[in-house]
Formats: structure tokens, C-alpha cells, sequence
């Protein structure tokens, strides 16, 4: 096997690049967008055109609560991201904890409206229009919180052992994006759903 | 100079059992393998498509043939098109760029190597699942096998009520899986772009093929993620009875075309970009002159990368779109011209006053340069309105589109790969079996497409499984079946180069082609780790200065 035989002088000092890490974070970030993005244009589109109830104005109620709680996740995570950069532990995981316990209520809430939807009002996915667009809409976000919460109870698990030091900081960052983003999201579909849809 | 190869002890040249080698390649999270693992996937692809292809126009090689039935027919044309786009040009493409783009950013492998293991994973099985519905599409109803709705399922036809069965489940499930895998891969050549180029490669000294890659890469993170979430609309429609796409609950099927095209025409632009990277590393190194106007030809890249986002309907102007909005994706179109145009030029600037070798993968070049540009003048014909109102959905649609992917995009690739190969396997092409391939496959070329565009013009339709004898139109597809036969005779004569070449072409050495970017500074095929050294670069042509000491770019920089 032939071997290298070209040599390059060896300088340039302070060669500085963003982590890779909070790149492709910010690539997912985008790529998720432009889904979300297709799915709230799905759910404009066809506000109003059910052609059998239940309309949004009849069925929903605004979920300030569990919108406070979801919103206020994403200062703890920040937080908790900022202790452990400057390497307090011991408030890194209070306020990781405190923000998986803020993501599970969001999820609990979700799970109490669609219990409601679907009990009370008989709204399913495949009742009208609405049904279809909201569930899938809403439920994409939800499995996101979910997906995240998964990640945040793996880095909780993995703290709890003692794995996670101000080393792990750059991967913690990443995470905490994706939970802002999480939380983002939520803003543009309450406005999007509880807002303009009624 | 002193050898600066890392010398590992033990076996890096000992042959081992073909059992390990298989394990090797397939437990891979070396970009270079994984590169050739894209490329070997999409040249079986390739194959198959080709096959289905030809099945298509021995079926319409004269009036009333029945060589299949109405629905192979159906299926093969729908097959067709799903694997060349998905199934083809993607992976190869990625293939090329998850090969190249370390390299030429002297970096050691792609930012998340496992990350582009899985990614590969995910579009190949993708390409299976799609081509496991031939077996299994039948599902429980026993109704239909291979998707046969076009590649596109336009609603309703993709519903429950016209695709009984699982043909359309595999079609569904394999595109949302292999559009997983493609935003993978796109988030990871823009990891490894973003945080990975070595000292003093700024982003003004990019090559321009990792230049055009992180655009493509880019524009995948927005174009194909449509194309998921309708896919997975779709998916709910079919299996939670939802009615995104239901007419009869409201939904609306004009909104599928929507999303369908979202995706669908920047992903023209996902395809070529990358061959205009092509393009712009061959051109410069056979024209012996740097490219002509690099700020010129990012910020043509750029721009094409946003204008193509708001161009789609103009898949859509038959299905009767107000005037404000024909006239606005007329407009866009017609705009995306001016930065294509804009590269041409630099193309043929870049040629200008060269010393012009005509290598293999030269000819090649210089006949995407032609094709490209005559695909493009239909493309700007096609987006007036009122004469796409007339041409839409006949032959002259498919001849325009097939410019584009065969004389574009096509024959780019097979420039890429007369131009890598040597660096891929340490071999190079035959030139004798490379001007063979280039001659026929040219000849083919213009038999079948040029010729295609008089049927469309004279009225045929496209996806006709027959028609009528007296139209005029016997001779012209006797004429396309004719070229389309010396075609794959071409790609016979390439894929023996490539197995011929591998045992015994000549020895490649590490830079063949005396060019300029880094993947030439080592060995060929390159050592697992690329570089022992990692490289610092002061201009765009770091071989340059290190062959030229005397007269380094980083002079006039």
C-alpha cells in the first residue's frame, strides 16, 4: 500500500470551529421546523372545513396551566445547563429533575384534554376534519415532548449515577436546545390551535 | 518531505476470510466505505430502474403492444421513478459527497460517524422495502403488488379506496424511511462542513464541491422533511382514517400536490447541485485554469437554493390556480434561470483560453454542459403557463425532465465517477472503454430524448400504456426504444469498465489528474484516517502551492 508522501507545513494557532454537536442539533432543529411547518399549514387549511362536528369553538378549552408549565421547563433546563457548565452538580440535577417533572405534567394535561375530547365529546382522528388535523398536529408535538423527556430522564438517570460532569456540558447544551425548540413549537401551535383556530 | 504515513502494526494488508471483509463493510462507520456502500447500492438501483425502464418503452415501442398488462405497466412506471429519485441519484450523490467532502476538508471522517452508518442503514433498507412490496403489496386483500400510482400518488389516488392492499403502505413507509435516513446524512455533511474543516480551510477557501454539498445538505433539511410529513398525513389517512386528503370529508387533494411539490421541485435542485459541484472540481482541473468567479458561483448556488423553494407549483398550473398565482411561479421560474445561466458561464469562462485535456470524464463534463443547458431552455418554455396549459402531462414534460436527470445529472456523475475512481480503488477507468461508454451512451442519449419531445408535442400523452396506430407517433417511439436500448448497452460497457478496471487498470498513484484539492494529497484509495497529518491550507488550491512553491495562490489572496 502506498504511503502519504505529501506533508503540510503545520500552523495556523487559535483554529477555532462550533461544536458539532449544536451544528447538527440546529440541522434537526430545522428539519423539524419545516415538518411542523407543514402540518400547522394542514391545520390552517382546514379550519372550517369540517363538514360534521364538533368545531374547535365548541370542544376546546385553553390549557394556560400546562402551557405555563411547559414554557417554564424551558428556564429550568437553561438553568440547570448553566450550573452544570460552571460544575454545580448538586443544582444541575434539582433543576433537571424539576424540568422532566414540568414536561411529564405538560404530557399529563395533554392526555387529560384528549381523554375529555374523546369521552365527552366524541371527537376522534377520524371523526371530521378537525379531529384529523388537531390529533396529528397536536400529537406530533406531544410525541416530541415525549421523545425529549426520554432523553432528559436518560441524562437524569445517568446524573443520578455520577456520569454527568461539567465535561458532559457541550451534550447537555445540545439537549437543552432541542427542549427550547420543544417548547417553541408549543408556542406556534397554542396560537395556532387555541388561539386563531377558534 | 518526509513519509508521514502512521504506521499501525499488524495486518493492514494481509487478506483475511471473506466472511470478515463482509463483516467489515457491513459493522462500517468509515466514510469512505460507507461512501462506496451509497454508491454500490444505487448502481443495483440503477439496474433495476434501468430495467423497468426498459420494460416501459418495449411496451411502447409500437402502437397497441401488449408486452405486459395495463398494470405492470402502471407499477413499472411508478417504480421506475420512485427508485431512480429515492433510490439512485440520492445515495449516489450522498455516496460521493460522504467520500469526498472529509477529504476535501482535510478532516479524518464525517462529524458523526455512526450517526452515518445508521443513515445508510435507513435508505437502503428503505430501497428494499420498497421492492419487498412486489412480494408482499398484496397484503390481506389480495389486491395489487407493486405501487402503481405514479410516483407522486397523487390523492385520492393513493387512498384506501384506490390502493387496496399494502402497495401503497411500502411505497409510504419506504420513502418516510429512507427521507430519515437523508436528513441524517444532510445534518451530518453540515456538522462536518460547520466544525470539522482543518486549519486555515475557511469558508471562503472551501472547494466548491463541499461548498455546493453544504447547500444540498441544507436544502434536504427543508425540502424533504415535507415529503415526511406528508407521507405521514397519508399514513394516517390510511390507517387511523384520517382525512387530510379525503374529498369526502372536506379534505382536499390539491393539498397533497401542495406538499408533493414543497418537496418535490426543490429536490430537482437537491440532485443537481451536487453535479454542479461536479462540474465545478473537473472543469477547472482538465481546463488546467482555476474556476472562473468562485464568490460568483457560491452566491449562484445560494440564490438558486432559495428561488428553488418557491417555484413548485409551477408542477400545478393545469389544475386551475388563480392568475396571481401562475403569473408569480412563472416569474420564479423563469428567475431560478438567471443563476443556472450565471454558472454556465463560469463553466465556459473557466474553460476559455484553457488547455483543454478531453479525458473521459472532460467529455462527459462538456456534454452535461450542452444537455444541461438545452434541459434548461425546455425548463423556461415549460414555465410559461400558457404553453405548459399545453404540454403538460405529454411526452414533452418527460423528454424536459429526463434532459435534466440523465443529460444533466446523469452524465455529471458519470464524469464524477471516470474523475474518482482512480482515488477510490487506486486503478484507473480504461479511457478506451470510457470513450466507448461516452460515445454510445451520448448517441443513446439524444435518440431517446431528443426525439421525445416531438410526440409530446403531437399530442401523446404520458403514462399511456398504448394507443392508436395512424397518429404519427409509431416510428418516433420505435425511435426512443431504439436509443433507449443503446443506453443501457452504454452502462454495460461502464459497469465493465468498473470490474475490468478494479483488477487491472493501471495504477492510479495519488494524483492522476494533477489537481488541486486535498483528497489528491494522499494515498489512493486513502488510509482509514485520511490524513497522518492533519493538513493546513492558505488558499483554495492547496496542491497548488505545495507543487508550486514558487508561485503559491495564497499569494494573490
Amino acid at each position: 500500500m502506498s504511503v502519504v508522501t505529501t506533508s503540510f507545513p503545520n500552523t495556523a494557532p487559535g483554529w477555532q470551529l462550533p461544536s458539532r454537536g449544536k451544528v447538527a442539533m440546529a440541522g434537526l432543529i430545522i428539519a423539524e421546523s419545516a415538518i411542523f411547518t407543514i402540518f400547522v399549514v394542514a391545520y390552517l387549511f382546514y379550519l372550517g372545513k369540517s363538514l360534521t362536528g364538533p368545531a374547535p369553538r365548541e370542544v376546546l378549552e385553553t390549557p394556560i396551566f400546562y402551557t405555563i408549565c411547559l414554557l417554564s421547563s424551558s428556564l429550568t433546563i437553561h438553568f440547570a445547563a448553566k450550573f452544570l457548565a460552571r460544575g454545580i452538580k448538586f443544582a444541575f440535577l434539582g433543576f433537571w429533575l424539576l424540568t422532566i417533572a414540568l414536561g411529564g405534567l405538560f404530557l399529563y394535561g395533554t392526555a387529560q384534554e384528549w381523554h375529555r375530547l374523546i369521552y365527552e365529546h366524541g371527537l376522534t382522528i377520524s371523526t371530521n376534519l378537525f379531529g384529523t388535523t388537531y390529533y396529528s398536529l397536536v400529537g406530533l408535538h406531544g410525541f416530541h415532548v415525549t421523545a425529549g423527556l426520554v432523553m432528559l430522564l436518560t441524562v437524569a438517570v445517568l446524573g443520578l449515577c455520577g456520569h454527568i460532569g461539567i465535561k458532559q456540558s457541550g451534550h447537555i447544551e445540545a439537549l437543552s436546545m432541542y427542549w427550547h425548540f420543544v417548547d417553541a413549537v408549543w408556542v406556534v401551535v397554542f396560537t395556532v390551535v387555541y388561539v386563531l383556530g377558534r | 518531505m518526509s513519509s508521514n504515513a502512521i504506521t499501525i502494526p499488524g495486518n493492514q494488508i494481509q487478506s483475511r476470510p471473506w466472511v470478515d471483509e463482509l463483516h467489515q463493510w457491513v459493522t462500517t462507520v468509515d466514510h469512505k466505505r460507507l461512501g462506496i456502500l451509497y454508491i454500490l447500492s444505487a448502481l443495483l438501483f440503477l439496474t433495476i430502474g434501468g430495467v423497468e425502464a426498459l420494460v416501459i418503452r418495449i411496451q411502447l415501442m409500437h402502437s397497441h403492444n401488449n408486452f405486459v398488462s395495463p398494470e405492470v405497466f402502471n407499477s413499472m412506471f411508478t417504480m421506475h421513478g420512485t427508485t431512480m429519485i429515492f433510490f439512485v441519484a440520492m445515495p449516489v450523490l450522498f455516496g460521493f459527497a460522504n467520500y469526498l467532502v472529509p477529504l476535501m476538508i482535510g478532516a479524518r471522517d464525517m462529524a458523526f460517524p455512526r450517526l452515518n452508518a445508521f443513515s445508510f442503514w435507513l435508505s437502503f433498507l428503505g430501497g428494499l422495502l420498497l421492492y419487498f412490496s412486489f412480494l408482499g403489496g398484496s397484503g390481506l386483500y389480495g389486491a395489487g403488488s407493486a405501487p402503481d400510482v405514479g410516483w407522486w400518488s397523487y390523492a385520492p389516488l393513493g387512498a384506501r379506496a384506490f390502493s387496496p392492499g399494502h402497495s401503497s403502505d411500502y411505497w409510504t413507509l419506504s420513502l418516510l424511511v429512507s427521507g430519515f435516513g437523508s436528513i441524517g446524512t444532510a445534518i451530518n455533511i453540515i456538522a462536518t462542513i460547520v466544525s470539522l474543516r482543518c486549519p486555515g480551510m475557511k469558508i471562503s477557501r472551501m472547494p466548491l464541491l463541499v461548498w455546493m454539498n453544504l447547500v444540498m445538505a441544507g436544502m434536504v433539511l427543508i425540502a424533504i422533511t415535507p415529503l415526511s410529513a406528508a407521507q405521514i398525513m397519508l399514513l394516517i389517512d390510511r390507517y387511523l382514517g384520517g382525512h387530510f386528503f379525503d374529498t369526502q370529508a372536506g379534505g382536499s387533494a390539491v393539498l397533497w400536490m401542495h406538499f408533493f411539490w414543497i418537496f418535490g421541485h426543490p429536490e430537482v435542485y437537491v440532485l443537481i447541485i451536487p453535479c454542479f459541484a461536479f462540474m465545478s472540481e473537473i472543469i477547472p482541473v482538465f481546463s488546467r485554469k482555476p474556476i472562473f468567479g468562485y464568490p460568483v458561483m457560491v452566491a449562484a448556488t445560494v440564490c438558486i437554493a432559495f428561488v428553488s423553494m418557491s417555484v413548485w407549483a409551477h408542477h400545478m398550473f393545469t389544475i386551475g390556480m388563480n392568475s396571481y398565482a401562475n403569473s408569480f411561479f412563472t416569474l420564479t421560474t423563469m428567475a431560478v434561470g438567471v443563476p443556472t445561466g450565471i454558472k454556465i458561464f463560469n463553466w465556459i469562462g473557466t474553460m476559455w483560453g484553457g488547455r483543454i485535456q478531453f479525458k473521459t470524464p472532460m467529455l462527459f463534463s462538456i456534454g452535461f454542459l450542452f444537455q444541461f443547458l438545452v434541459a434548461g431552455l425546455t425548463g423556461i418554455m415549460m414555465a410559461a403557463s400558457p404553453f405548459d396549459w399545453q404540454l403538460s402531462l405529454s411526452y414533452f414534460v418527460v423528454a424536459h425532465f429526463h434532459y435534466v436527470i440523465v443529460g444533466g445529472i446523469l452524465f455529471a456523475l458519470f464524469a464524477a465517477f471516470y474523475y474518482w475512481y482512480p482515488k477510490m480503488t487506486g486503478r484507473m477507468l480504461s479511457e478506451r472503454l470510457g470513450k466507448w461508454h461516452f460515445w454510445l451512451f451520448l448517441i443513446g442519449f439524444h435518440l431517446t430524448f431528443d426525439v421525445m419531445h416531438i410526440p409530446g408535442v403531437l399530442g401523446m400523452p404520458r403514462r399511456i400504456y398504448t394507443y392508436e396506430p395512424g397518429r404519427g407517433w409509431d416510428t418516433l417511439n420505435l425511435i426512443i426504444s431504439i436509443g433507449a436500448f443503446i443506453q443501457a448497452i452504454a452502462i454495460l460497457v461502464f459497469v465493465a469498465n468498473l470490474i475490468i478496471s478494479y483488477f487491472k487498470g493501471a495504477k492510479a498513484g495519488n494524483d492522476p489528474w494533477d489537481a488541486w484539492t486535498l483528497e489528491w494529497s494522499t494515498s489512493s484509495p486513502p488510509l482509514a484516517y485520511n490524513f497522518a497529518t492533519v493538513p493546513t491550507v492558505s488558499s483554495r488550491r492547496p496542491l497548488w502551492d505545495l507543487k508550486h512553491p514558487e508561485d503559491p495562490d495564497s499569494r494573490y489572496e
